[in-house]
């Protein structure tokens, strides 16, 4: 498998100025062979999920429809992530302008963007990029009005179909697909959900070509990421790399040297454990993320680290599938069960197979992505939650 | 067409037919749980996944369409653990407490577990965790949130069926939960009592508060002389309970059983749905005289009927300013119940207090409306207690009844007599019918015109249907009417009343009459009605009511002889001074939440 | 008209009174009165022709509208794991005791309420709080107690 050398990239944070050129200039070219290009790049969504980004703004622009609409997903709320908050505060016009080259390929003349309530901080600066934009976009002749819409505090919105849910006024459930967005999204019209740094990616693919873009990253992972760094780090914070590096590079450069585990992607993706750093590829052969990388040192016990993961999921849960409803439940009150001995080790592998039962059947990525931290926690680290 | 195959059996189906269906035309049954035949789909249970080869994730057959070549296993292995899992769960964060539970033997989850045979409880029971509560504030509907599996069944059903959202999903996670606005007890909320919910729910989470034994001890008293009236929707739908196939009329042998069970006088709710047609007909037309002839300003028309004890409740919480429109007219429980402790009384000499006034309803609202302080014109509560089809038939098996060898038997007399017109009434439609058969009749003098007395443009099971008669040839007193076309609608679910109200409230609509029931297929399709409801069982148990009109001597609510006996012996004419104290009513605005 | 009327008919006026004003409108409830009143909320269904169980039940999804009432500042102190292990359970103490009040709590003053929160994206400068819609990072017990001091003399 193609691995890459960790390498620092510098696109998406390099100062902004040439936005609206760029977007003047995909005005007067032919859409599709934008959407071609896109196709071409490889690009994959920024969010975790990680689907093919033209494809999506394909689907979009063949979808017919009175009214398309393109809405970018702020609601960064998977533990450990941060990137889209430093991109909010330091790029904006790159989200915003990537946002009204996606409603001008797909047709869509409404952009929101969805900022989730822990970020209201940055509304007021983002209303006046936005209300500038606009006003730039009407003088280039692009017919396409950006607004904002707030989470209030439910990570099960950052699933596009939940996303669209708040944004219709309702519980942020996410819905059964199909249909998906890009046919009957927003209010039954066709949408594009795309995260926000998928959007300045595009951005950056309209800048550099296709040509140069796909000449990072491997074949399965085109592209730079950036990667949210905290936990028992040397370094912690925003890093713009390559993907398909090896986790071993990575914790070389970032690990505090007694390095025990990284939970890449956050509480619904992967704990690799040492032995596993190698073998192991940051990327979508490998472990795909959203950008989140939580370092753990030998001092961390792995029993509170899936406790505050399952915790979690058991609050953020939607409520509505069983399997996640109550599966969550399960997996918290048995690990404590087994820590305090009322119940025999081997239960947990009763909660492995739960695990994998939640992992088949849930309805949304929230209730199929809980068994990833459990079962690598579990397989990896089991004596931890036992003794 | 698509072509798939299910467990290796080739098959075509239509585009945009579900897994879950196609997989039914191979007579392959799935189970479910959040899916229902009346609502939307939901795909939350999970209970119906089954496995699409080459796909590591299971899908939801009921909300998933077929695709072409899709090969679906509905009962791979890995389809099974995954479902057992799926049930143990449920099974976790339910009371699974089955014997001491009023839906013991008819409870979905009880079922399923049973065919799994997941007796192993392997999870954590998560009831001592949680902080449920059972809430029986309601006269009608109780509900425990122990044994609720939030399928969301009655949250949809009390949206898309009803339009009235007194029960929603709230909070989230493991917290998920359902609730009325801010988990206020059903009886302060917008709730109608209508039961649609109940008859939904696949556990005891929600059941009708049940009245069994205080009828029963009210049988044991000796004192105690217990007249029992029977709805007409009741003798279409108890033999489902009983062994018999839907569809099917028991109206002889439930008489004979509600004798067998120790009630003083059995007596039928149709004598007085023909009195209300007397009622509620010169209530009609005079009110059209009013706003015809006398262009009085003040008259309200449309008319709505107020048969419907569900409908009123709605109407109080949802259009206060409609309530004008609505009928003074009792409902034939309410008005048999002021009748029962006066007319009948004085007429079989017995101390109206001592009377226990029972009566059998397809409904559970009418456990509420017994109870409202308005209803005691007699002196007395006029209804004592309601009891659903459903408990009756629990009456009948506690007594050993063996009710398929019962023998026929007939109502007593006084005020068990009654007509095909008052029958009609248990199916949406039927009170538009048996009202117009009235009173085209005594307008015009002749019968309607319609073949066979059955005026078909308002049957069915359209949402809200639309009809008119054109009105000629009048005798010479109604003369005003001449030429005039009576323009009606009918509505049944409280969400089609909706629409119809709201178009009434803005004057889009300019009917005369208006019949609504607040539960879908009328009185027939009741919350106190045998479980399961679905289209089907619906509309076998309306087929058996027009059979039961038909098969009946006198299917015109004038041509009831103890009708004409009450009138001179008791309360004059119709809307008379007696009538007004005793058969009508008023109404009252309530809060929306 | 009361004053939650007046006040619920102009954010519907603002926002429109469709269901996807609803979010808006909730939102700018909290903003301005940081909890949502059961009277608030039959005045919203009523403006926007919902049912009133149904707008509690989409409020209450969401843990940043409040449907009980809540102190004037929410102290929302993050406890996903980074933060958990960069110790905010110290500053947890160290709020609890100067405002003595426990997590779900509010002060008698009606001043301040303490609540965790899930993950509020500062993992790199953790432990992390929102005191209202504001930040604050990388804390310690003597920091947060300044903080709170300042919010004390507010």
């Amino acid at each position: 498998m193609e691995t890459k050398q960790l390498s620092r990239v510098d696109l998406i944070f390099k100062p902004e100025g040439k936005e609206i050129e760029l977007l003047k200039k995909k005005l007067n070219e032919d859409g599709d062979d934008f959407i071609l290009e896109l196709i071409d790049s490889g690009l994959k969504g920024r969010g975790g999920a990680g689907f093919l980004t033209g494809l999506k703004w394909k689907l979009a622009r063949e979808a017919k429809a009175d009214q398309k609409y393109v809405i970018c997903n702020a609601d960064e709320g998977e533990p450990g992530t941060f990137k889209d908050r430093e991109i909010l505060e330091r790029v904006p016009r790159k989200v915003f302008t990537g946002m009204a080259l996606c409603g001008h390929i797909v047709g869509a003349t409404k952009g929101y963007i969805y900022l989730r309530a822990e970020y209201k901080y940055l509304a007021p600066k983002l209303k006046k990029c936005m209300a500038d934009l606009n006003d730039e976009f009407k003088k280039i002749g692009l017919e396409f009005t950006l607004d904002i819409r707030y989470g209030s505090g439910a990570y099960v919105c950052g699933e596009e179909t939940a996303l669209i849910e708040s944004m219709e006024g309702k519980r942020g459930e996410p819905r059964n697909k199909p249909p998906f967005p890009v046919t009957e999204g927003y209010l039954n019209k066709p949408t594009v959900v795309n995260n926000v740094e998928t959007f300045v990616n595009t951005m950056i693919i309209s800048e550099i070509g296709f040509k140069e873009y796909k000449k990072l990253g491997t074949d399965h992972s085109r592209g730079m990421k950036l990667f949210s760094i905290s936990g028992d780090a040397v370094k912690e914070g925003i890093f713009e790399l390559e993907l398909g590096m090896s986790l071993a590079d990575f914790v070389e450069e970032f690990g505090d040297g007694d390095t025990k585990a990284v939970q890449v992607g956050g509480a619904s993706g992967f704990c690799v454990p040492r032995k596993k750093f190698k073998e192991t590829i940051i990327g979508f052969e490998g472990i795909p993320t959203g950008g989140s990388m939580k370092i753990f040192n030998s001092s961390r016990s792995m029993y509170n680290v899936l406790h505050n993961y399952l915790d979690f999921f058991q609050e953020e849960s939607c409520g509505q599938c069983t399997p996640c409803r109550v599966g969550c439940q399960q997996l918290l009150l048995g690990i404590e069960a087994v820590k305090r001995r009322e119940r025999p080790s081997s239960y947990l592998d009763e909660l492995m197979k739960l695990a994998d039962t939640m992992k088949i059947s849930a309805k949304c990525g929230l209730g199929q992505s809980v068994g990833n931290a459990f079962v690598s926690i579990i397989e990896n680290f089991r004596e931890e939650i036992v003794y | 067409m698509i072509n798939l195959t299910i467990n290796n059996i080739p098959l075509s189906v239509e585009e945009g037919t579900t897994v879950l269906d196609a997989a039914r035309q191979l007579n392959l049954r799935i189970p479910t749980l959040c899916y229902h035949e009346d609502l939307c789909i939901a795909g939350n249970c999970r209970v119906c996944v089954v496995e699409q080869v080459g796909m590591r994730n299971l899908l939801a057959s009921c909300a998933t369409p077929v695709r072409e070549n899709m090969q679906i296993l509905t009962n791979s292995m890995k389809v099974r653990q995954a479902r057992k899992n799926i049930i143990e769960l449920l099974l976790s964060e339910h009371n699974s407490d089955c014997t001491k539970c009023y839906k013991n033997g008819n409870c979905e989850l009880q079922t399923m577990a049973n065919e799994y045979r997941t007796g192993n409880h392997i999870y954590t029971d998560l009831i001592p965790l949680k902080h449920n509560k059972v809430d029986v504030s309601s006269p009608s509907i109780m509900k425990d949130d122990s044994k609720c599996i939030r399928c969301q069944r009655c949250v949809r059903t009390c949206a898309e069926l009803q339009g009235v959202n007194a029960l929603a999903v709230a909070h989230k996670g493991h917290e998920m939960k359902i609730s009325s606005f801010y988990d206020k007890p059903m009886h302060e909320v917008v709730c109608t009592n209508c039961g649609q919910c109940i008859n939904r729910c696949p556990t005891g989470a929600l059941v009708e508060r049940n009245y069994i034994e205080e009828v029963w001890n009210a049988i044991y008293d000796p004192t105690k002389h217990v007249a029992v009236q029977t709805a007409p929707a009741v003798r279409v739908a108890l033999g489902e309970e009983l062994g018999f196939e839907v569809g099917e009329r028991v109206t002889g042998k439930m008489v004979a059983a509600l004798r067998r069970l120790g009630f003083n006088s059995v007596l039928d709710t149709d004598f007085t749905a023909d009195l209300t047609i007397m009622e509620e007909g010169t209530e009609l037309l005079t009110r059209l005289k009013k706003a015809l002839v006398d262009k009085d300003q003040s008259v309200t028309l449309p008319m709505t009927t107020s048969c419907s004890p569900g409908w009123i409740k709605f109407i109080e919480h949802t259009y206060p300013n409609l309530l004008p429109n609505v009928s003074t007219c009792k409902s034939p429980q309410q008005m048999f119940g002021a009748l029962v402790k006066t007319y009948y009384a004085q007429k079989k000499n017995i101390n109206p207090k001592d009377i226990v006034s029972v009566s059998i309803m397809p409904c559970t609202a009418k456990k509420f409306e017994a109870q409202r302080p308005e209803m005691r014109d007699s002196g007395y509560q006029d209804v004592d207690y309601v009891l659903t089809t459903r408990e009756l038939a629990i009456m009948i098996k506690q007594a050993g009844i063996e009710f398929l060898k019962l023998e026929d038997e007939k109502f007593d007399r006084f005020m068990g007599d009654s007509t095909g017109a008052a029958v009609i009434f248990g199916a949406t439609g039927g009170v538009m019918e048996a009202a117009l058969r009235t009173a085209y009749e005594l307008v015009t003098g002749r019968e309607v015109p319609f073949e066979n007395l059955n005026i078909t443009p308002v049957r069915g099971m359209e949402g809200v249907r639309e009809a008119s008669v054109t009105i000629a040839n009048v005798l010479p007193e109604w003369s005003f009417l001449e030429g005039v076309e009576l323009k009606c609608a009918i509505a049944h679910g409280l969400a089609n009343a909706h629409k119809l109200m709201a178009a009434v409230e803005s004057g889009d609509a300019n009917y005369h009459f208006i019949e609504v029931m607040a539960c879908p297929g009328g009185c027939l399709g009741g919350g106190g009605q045998p479980i399961p409801t679905s289209p089907e069982i619906r509309n076998k148990r309306a087929k058996a009511i027009y059979a039961e009109d038909e098969g009946l001597p006198m299917r015109k609510s004038h041509e009831n002889p103890e009708v004409t006996q009450i009138y001179e012996e008791f309360l004059g004419h119709p809307l008379g001074h007696k009538s007004h104290e005793l058969l009508h009513t008023h109404y009252r605005a309530r809060k929306r939440y | 008209m009361s004053n939650t009327e007046n006040f619920v008919k102009e954010l519907a006026d603002k926002h429109g009174r469709k269901r996807e004003s609803l979010m808006p409108i909730l939102q700018e409830v909290i903003d301005a009165r940081r909890y949502l009143s059961d009277e608030t909320v039959v005045n919203i269904a009523r403006e926007l022709d919902m049912s009133a169980a149904d707008v509690y039940g989409t409020a209450s999804f969401y843990s940043f509208i409040e449907t009980k009432e809540v102190g004037q500042y929410s102290i929302r102190l993050c406890k996903t794991i980074v933060c958990d292990m960069k110790g905010k359970e110290a500053i947890l103490n160290a709020i609890e005791e100067t405002l003595k009040i426990k997590i779900g709590q509010t002060t008698p003053d009606r001043k301040f309420s303490l609540s965790t929160t899930n993950c509020l994206g500062w993992c790199h400068k953790g432990p992390a709080m929102l005191i209202n819609d504001e930040v604050f990072t990388e804390l310690t017990p003597g920091k947060v107690i300044e903080i709170l001091e300042n919010y004390m003399n507010r």
